[in-house]
């Protein structure tokens, strides 16, 4: 069992905008890209539960030409209100790095 | 100009984006190589909402007069020089009337210096409140997610900006404007409209002019700000960064259309939607990469979408750190009492006076960064930081509340102490900063205008 954090180069967390949250999945390597999108554990029901979303309100994306998955949700607060603790939303990406990726042949 | 035909008779128009926001600086060696190619006109994004709502509220700008006058400097001299046109756009990260006020007056001071004279257009993005009204009421104002724009949201506003497309651009260039800045505007259109004019297909433009908008950004790796070049014929376009030691590669030019979007294959323009479904990446050299395949969808009806701000009130925060390990393992319920007392003390104190004010705690080595979305519920740091933040309808009431939690929260007894404790280091004294006006954004919403030009006039100015 690999972590996500073996097979990715980048998992990062953006604002899109001053309403949205967005967390993009970035990869160096094709097999790696494909080993997490046969294994199927990166999509929108995750994001919806580690971010307490509504899974409607989930955008779940695969990009192969980028080597990328990404997901973008509502913030859960509007940019820079006052409960807001991440203005650029560059720092809500954490839960993701432990995600168990299961072993597969690619 | 250039001529936008080729030697081999095909349309080509060259573009180059400099740097991917204004004031960040770029190499000047960049500009120099770029400009030997030969380009059509630089184009260069000067805002975002991503510094928050302070600069759209307050009319202020996230970068420096100097650092923006800097990077000014260098791409007015480059394009009068080569008689070519120079775009930026969303002027002063937030493209209102003030922030292309400051922007004026750098132009005017540069041209002045180096002894230019050129035709300036000044393109306002900044929206009359009636105006709103009244496109609210003809039912041309549709909401983009849950938040409503209603009449009191537009009354209250501090300021709205409509983000304008490429037509009031090319107005301007049609006009005979060598300068155009623009308040807020679509990143894209900066970048697509003269192109699309001189004969690139949309969906090339549009693809070419989202990458573009980021400068460098799109680069394998980007050791610092820099800028970015594009070749856009008729049904593809080629990127390589200016930056020699710096490359594209298919996969960061294709990963770029994940930068700060909600959805990687579709953006949405006021004139259209770009649709990448169908894009094709591929490596021609060692630091080019030849793009195609991107569609351009006309809109069905035109929308500019807005962007307001309101001020949220007035802001003091304490900053503060917590060592005792009693305290630290009772956190969530001291910070409780500590908020009854200070909501107690507040009501004797202040009564009415204090209507609304908000008293937030945020506990750094706990949840400060998540919030209610952390997952992590046990603290496992020896030490936790403490931000103590008032909002409310003055500075003095702020500072006010402010300060007399701090003093709550330094003695605030816990059970395991017997006897009068200090309970919190403050970090200065006065412990107290006070913020000033904070703001917030209030709107999410597209508003349709009679035509793409009414909420953006031009005004032109003879420079020197």
């Amino acid at each position: 069992m690999a972590k996500l954090v073996d097979l990715v180069r980048l998992i990062r967390s953006k604002n899109a905008g001053p309403f949205e949250l967005t967390f993009d999945f970035m990869f160096d390597d094709a097999d790696n890209f494909e080993r997490v999108r046969k294994s199927g554990v990166l999509n929108a029901e995750l994001i919806s539960r580690l971010y307490d979303v509504p899974i409607e309100k989930v955008q779940f994306y695969e990009v192969p030409p980028a080597l990328a998955f990404k997901a973008t949700i509502p913030r859960p607060f509007i940019q820079g209100d006052i409960f807001d603790g991440d203005n650029h939303g560059g720092q809500q990406y954490a839960p993701l790095i432990d995600i168990k990726v299961d072993e597969q042949p690619v | 100009m250039p001529s936008p035909t080729n030697e081999n008779g095909e349309t080509e128009v060259r573009v180059i984006s400099a740097p991917g926001v204004l004031g960040s600086g770029f190499r000047t060696e960049s500009i120099e190589r770029g400009m030997s190619m030969n380009p059509h006109f630089i184009g260069c994004d000067a805002g975002s909402t991503d510094p928050g709502p302070f600069y759209l509220g307050s009319g202020k700008t996230a970068f420096s007069y100097h650092s923006v006058k800097s990077d000014m400097h260098a791409l007015i001299t480059a394009t009068r020089e080569a008689g070519i046109p120079l775009l930026i756009g969303s002027c002063g990260t937030a493209g209102g009337r003030p922030h292309l006020a400051v922007m004026r007056q750098i132009v005017t001071e540069i041209a002045k210096e180096e002894e230019l004279s050129f035709k300036l257009a000044i393109i306002q993005a900044e929206q009359e409140k009636e105006y709103l009204l009244e496109r609210l009421g003809a039912g041309a104002v549709t909401p983009l997610g849950d938040l409503e724009l209603t009449a009191e949201t537009i009354q209250r506003s501090e300021r709205i900006v409509g983000m304008m497309g490429e037509e009031p651009y090319l107005k301007a260039l049609d006009e005979g404007a060598d300068v155009v800045i623009a308040g807020r505007s679509s990143d894209c259109a900066i970048f697509a409209g003269l192109p699309v004019r001189l004969g690139v297909d949309p969906g090339i433009a549009w693809h070419a002019a989202k990458i573009l908008e980021c400068g460098g950004a799109a680069a394998v790796s980007r050791p610092a700000p820099d800028s970015m070049y594009a070749v856009l014929r008729s049904d593809h376009f080629e990127m390589e960064p200016l930056g020699l030691d710096m490359r594209c590669s298919a996969q960061s030019v294709a990963a770029h259309s994940l930068y700060e979007t909600a959805d990687p294959y579709k953006l949405i323009e006021s004139s259209g939607t770009l649709d990448l479904t169908e894009a094709k990446y591929e490596e021609i050299s060692d630091r080019r990469v030849r793009v195609s395949g991107g569609k351009y969808l006309p809109a069905a009806r035109y929308t500019v979408k807005l962007e307001g701000a309101e001020l949220a009130g007035y802001q003091s925060v304490v900053i503060g750190g917590i060592r005792d390990p009693f305290i630290i393992r009772q956190i969530d319920d001291w910070q409780a009492r500590l908020k009854e007392r200070v909501d107690t003390r507040v009501q004797k104190v202040y009564g009415r006076d204090a209507d609304g004010y908000v008293f937030n705690i945020r506990v750094f080595g706990r949840d400060a960064v998540m919030g209610p979305l952390e997952p992590v519920k046990e603290i496992t740091s020896h030490e936790v930081g403490l931000v103590m933040e008032v909002t409310a309808a003055s500075q003095e009431i702020a500072t006010g509340i402010v300060s007399l939690a701090r003093h709550q929260a330094l003695h605030l007894p816990i059970p395991e102490w017997r006897g009068f404790i200090t309970g919190v280091a403050c970090l200065y004294s006065p412990a107290y900063l006070e913020r000033g006006a904070v703001y917030r954004f209030n709107c999410n919403s597209v508003v349709e205008p009679r035509d793409p030009y009414e909420m953006f006039p031009i005004e032109y100015v003879d420079i020197g």
